[in-house]
């Protein structure tokens, strides 16, 4: 158990390695060649893991991480986990040894692309094997994080930044999304390991969740696999190293969403909404992308729309194959099996033959110094071997014999038609757009690969075009792609037994209901003429047309308006989203307090005023008042008149004297209504405040001496009595209705507790003491920060007088 | 009475209020100082008026006047006066460095 999570985690345990690796040895070797042991380890730990899983065998080992929260690493090893490991892992070997000889030794920092490397490789195999939702969460954010830092890798260009930032910005957004469908689904099922949810699914797709939870989770993937309309960061995201382009996106992160999908069939697979967005949204995805792939002159970003759009393929696979969930075991479910098989067997496909065409393209960079298939042409007479190489990619990208891609192609056609003839989820109408959309942008996919390969190496050779001698490329650099080569031709020839060992027990743990035979999924590359053999020649046929005919037509796609693409949307959208934030920020953040304080009075009187109303709070009693005297209502008058004063009043002396005036009065209330300590403090401390204001009147600047009125505003005077009615109101509901007796008697033992007569005094020095030695603080604080503020002035002042 | 102070207490505050949306430094320290003057009225309200004789034991009479809301108002009185002469000379300082008093060009969202 724990070797496997040394297996694991391995990649973590080296990325800490390699900055002291390179620091001391990097003068002799390529830090490359240490960095590849761990994958290789990996890949070479996985292999043996083959003979048991395709026996039907699954592993599930546990490391405790939170155990009181119920978080640990789960990892569970069945087919699909175990196909996508050997994936990272050998496509991580075969990367790493493109990347010795790719990336210079003396002038790259190869210990951060080694670490990033490493990091992300780590993530990608903890996301495949995790069976806690939460901590395969985990690990997809550390996949963005570990993508994002790689697309930065030369920071220093203003391009690279830009496409790490925008791949970041969705595929972050996708991810939240995703937890928050990853939360739902805990919700639901109450747990957080995959296959319980799966084991209940019953329970979940009757549940309100279930279809929000869907739409969050397929918003993760959607935006990971680069799906339309998610799909616009990639292509930028192109700015990596070549390395990079050809790892993490084609071979591996890009299909972390494929994976999710994969992994959650069982759950969602029987619903019509899965079916609909999945196959429609990847079958959009395919036709896009095979369509913008057409305009690129940049082979990096032609492959990138390649990419989107064989993403699309195996999407809709998925989704067509999600169908088996819904008819169950039985004749018409095991037809729909056979596309998601077909699902998986191209995802293998695609891992072989894209990696290699990126290697080739980073080749033609590495030695014409261009992408730009404007400068490129007759490289075949210079780059026989990367010709080659680049020739059984394309093909087998278009979907030709004798590669790979000719069977996956077919057996999509196949699901494809197969679905004209289904009655379920409206596809007795709509069916027929799937396999009529496929064929299109199969067309187009013919046409984009052989502009690849034809353009570049066919034609004449111009090297006045290039900047740089041109030959062939080392061995070690080719040895990548050759064997991944390899992988194309050997697969076409031997489908049935990557078929048997690693693609059906896959099958397995994505349909776990279907009765699965070998027999029935033998993959042949001859059966007959049928409908599938008609229409991929057709897409020769036609194809072969368009592409000779290209020239005519190809202006019509580059000249096809930018401002509608949907990158320029994105572009468009950021800098406004930004500019209207700061102009809503400008107009209510002004700056002026009394602003501020409107906001805060108007948010007082709408939440108080608010509930008062709405909780029928509004009830008075008057009948415990006290009397009111001729004395009491001259006080009272007295008081509203000098209010009044410093309100109304041209002068400020007028101002402060009758403040002094309405504390006076407060003294005087303090007076009948027996408080003598009250008053007494009252009166002094209304004779100092008094004489503080006069002072500070004293020293206010001669300019603005001079005698104003305040300026009349009616929002103010409308805040203002508001204010003054909320309070009122709230007062008078609050007085006369007492919820219980109050505490007093226990203060009126003073005498016999205390020892004192005076019971405010008892309760001031005695009772509640803190009060007042916190209230001393509070005094001797402010009288500091009198001082501070007086005497530090004149300090600076004999400072600058000095200078 | 106590409606009589409430009505008091509303007419006071909203006259505090509307000096604190004024302009002028000192104007808001005048309004702050009403309301706190009717804060104080509020409290001492609130425990009922003219019940009984002041709370002194040495009065010898049944009933008192409610001490706790007084004992709350002498700590009020005591920081609010604190307070108080601290925002004056904060005021005053201001005034010496800016060279105003007022709030509208001691306004600050530019760049600080």
């Amino acid at each position: 158990m724990a070797i496997f999570f040394i297996f694991i985690f391995l990649p973590f345990l080296s990325a800490i390695l390699v900055p002291f690796l390179y620091k001391y040895l990097n003068r002799l070797v390529h830090t490359g060649w240490f960095v590849l042991l761990a994958p290789l380890f990996i890949l070479i730990y996985l292999l043996q893991y083959i003979p048991s899983i395709a026996a039907g065998e699954t592993y599930q080992y546990t490391l405790s991480w939170i155990p009181t929260l119920g978080i640990n690493i789960v990892t569970y090893v069945d087919g699909l986990s175990l196909l996508f490991g050997l994936l990272i892992s050998g496509v991580g070997v075969l990367v790493i040894i493109y990347s010795i000889f790719y990336m210079s030794k003396t002038r790259e920092a190869l210990h951060q692309f080694y670490v990033y490397l490493l990091l992300f490789m780590g993530a990608m195999l903890g996301l495949v094997f995790s069976d806690h939702l939460l901590v395969l969460y985990g690990f997809w954010e550390l996949t963005s994080v570990s993508s994002f830092l790689l697309i930065a890798y030369w920071y220093e260009r203003k391009s690279s930044r830009q496409g790490a930032l925008k791949a970041m910005l969705i595929t972050v957004i996708g991810g939240f999304g995703m937890l928050a469908g990853f939360i739902m689904l805990i919700m639901m099922a109450d747990t957080y390991s995959i296959r319980e949810i799966i084991a209940q699914v019953d329970v979940i797709q009757n549940h309100a969740l279930f279809i929000p939870a869907m739409l969050c989770i397929l918003l993760g993937a959607f935006t990971k696999s680069a799906q339309f309309p998610f799909g616009i960061w990639l292509p930028d995201a192109m700015e990596a190293p070549t390395p990079v382009s050809a790892y993490l996106h084609s071979a591996t992160m890009v299909k972390a969403g494929i994976y999710l999908v994969a992994r959650t069939t069982p759950i969602f697979g029987g619903s019509s909404v899965w079916f609909w967005l999945v196959a429609g949204v990847g079958v959009i995805t395919l036709l896009y992308g095979s369509l913008s792939a057409l305009r690129q002159t940049d082979l990096k970003a032609l492959l990138a729309y390649s990419t989107i759009s064989q993403l699309g393929l195996i999407m809709s696979l998925l989704g067509v194959g999600s169908l088996a969930v819904y008819f169950g075991p039985g004749e018409k479910g095991s037809l729909f099996t056979v596309a998601t098989f077909a699902a998986l067997f191209h995802l293998f496909n695609h891992s072989t033959f894209k990696g290699s065409l990126f290697m080739v393209v980073g080749i033609i960079d590495h030695e014409t110094g261009k992408r730009d298939i404007r400068y490129l042409s007759g490289l075949m007479q210079v780059l026989p071997v990367t010709f080659t190489i680049a020739m059984v990619g394309a093909f087998s990208m278009a979907g030709l014999p004798p590669f790979n891609g000719f069977l996956s192609k077919e057996m999509f056609f196949a699901a494809m038609t197969e679905l004209t003839h289904v009655s379920a989820f409206g596809l007795d109408r709509l069916g027929l757009i799937f396999p009529v959309i496929a064929w299109i942008a199969s067309v187009f996919t013919f046409v984009y690969c052989m502009i690849f390969v034809f353009k570049t190496f066919g034609g004449k050779f111009h090297p006045e075009k290039l900047t740089r001698k041109v030959h062939e490329a080392s061995f070690g650099m080719l040895f990548a792609p050759i064997v991944l080569c390899l992988f194309v031709v050997l697969t076409f020839f031997f489908p049935n037994v990557l078929g048997k060992y690693i693609l059906i027990p896959a099958l397995t743990s994505v349909l776990p209901m279907m009765p699965i035979s070998s027999t029935d999924l033998k993959i042949s590359a001859w059966h007959g003429i049928n409908t599938e053999l008609l229409m991929t020649i057709g897409v020769v046929v036609l194809g072969f047309l368009l592409f000779r005919t290209a020239k005519r037509w190809i202006r019509l796609f580059r000249n096809y308006p930018q401002t509608l693409t949907l990158n320029h949307l994105f572009n468009k959208a950021l800098p406004s989203m930004e500019k209207r934030a700061a102009s809503l920020t400008n107009r209510y953040m002004t700056g002026s307090l009394r602003h501020y304080l409107s906001y805060i009075f108007s948010f007082f009187v709408m939440l108080l005023l608010g509930s008062l109303l709405l909780n029928y709070g509004l009830k008075f009693d008057f009948s415990n008042d006290a009397s009111i005297t001729l004395f009491d209502a001259g006080l009272v008058l007295v008081m509203l008149i000098a209010a009044l004063t410093v309100l109304l009043t041209n002068h400020r002396v007028v101002a402060i004297v009758a403040l002094g005036a309405v504390g006076y009065m407060v003294s005087m209330f303090f007076v009948i209504f027996r408080a003598p300590d009250l008053a007494l403090t009252q009166m002094v401390v209304e004779t100092v405040t008094t004489v503080l204001f006069l002072l500070c009147f004293y020293h206010l600047p001669k300019l603005k001496k001079d005698i104003e009125r305040i300026p009349f505003k009616l929002s103010n005077l409308i805040i203002s009595i508001s204010v003054g009615l909320t309070v009122t109101l709230l007062a008078l509901s609050a007085n006369g209705h007492k919820l219980f007796e109050p505490i007093t008697a226990f203060f009126e033992r003073a005498y016999e507790l205390a020892g004192a007569k005076n019971i405010v005094n008892a309760i001031l020095v005695d009772f509640r003491g803190f009060d007042t030695m916190l209230e001393i603080s509070v005094l001797t604080i402010a009288g500091l920060g009198v001082y501070v503020l007086i005497h530090q002035r004149s300090k600076r002042r004999k400072q600058d007088e000095t200078e | 009475m106590e409606t009589l102070i409430i009505l008091l207490v509303g007419v006071l505050v909203s006259i505090g209020t509307y000096l604190i949306l004024s302009r002028r430094l000192l104007r808001i320290v005048l309004g702050a100082s009403l309301i706190s003057h009717a804060v104080n009225l509020l409290l001492i309200t609130s425990g009922g008026l003219k019940t009984g004789s002041a709370p002194l034991l040495s009065e010898r009479t049944q009933q008192f006047t409610d001490a706790i809301p007084q004992a709350l108002i002498l700590t009020a009185i005591v920081i609010n006066f604190a307070v108080t002469a601290l925002v004056l000379v904060l005021g005053y300082r201001a005034y010496q460095s800016f060279g105003s008093d007022d709030m509208e060009q001691l306004r600050g969202n530019e760049y600080e």
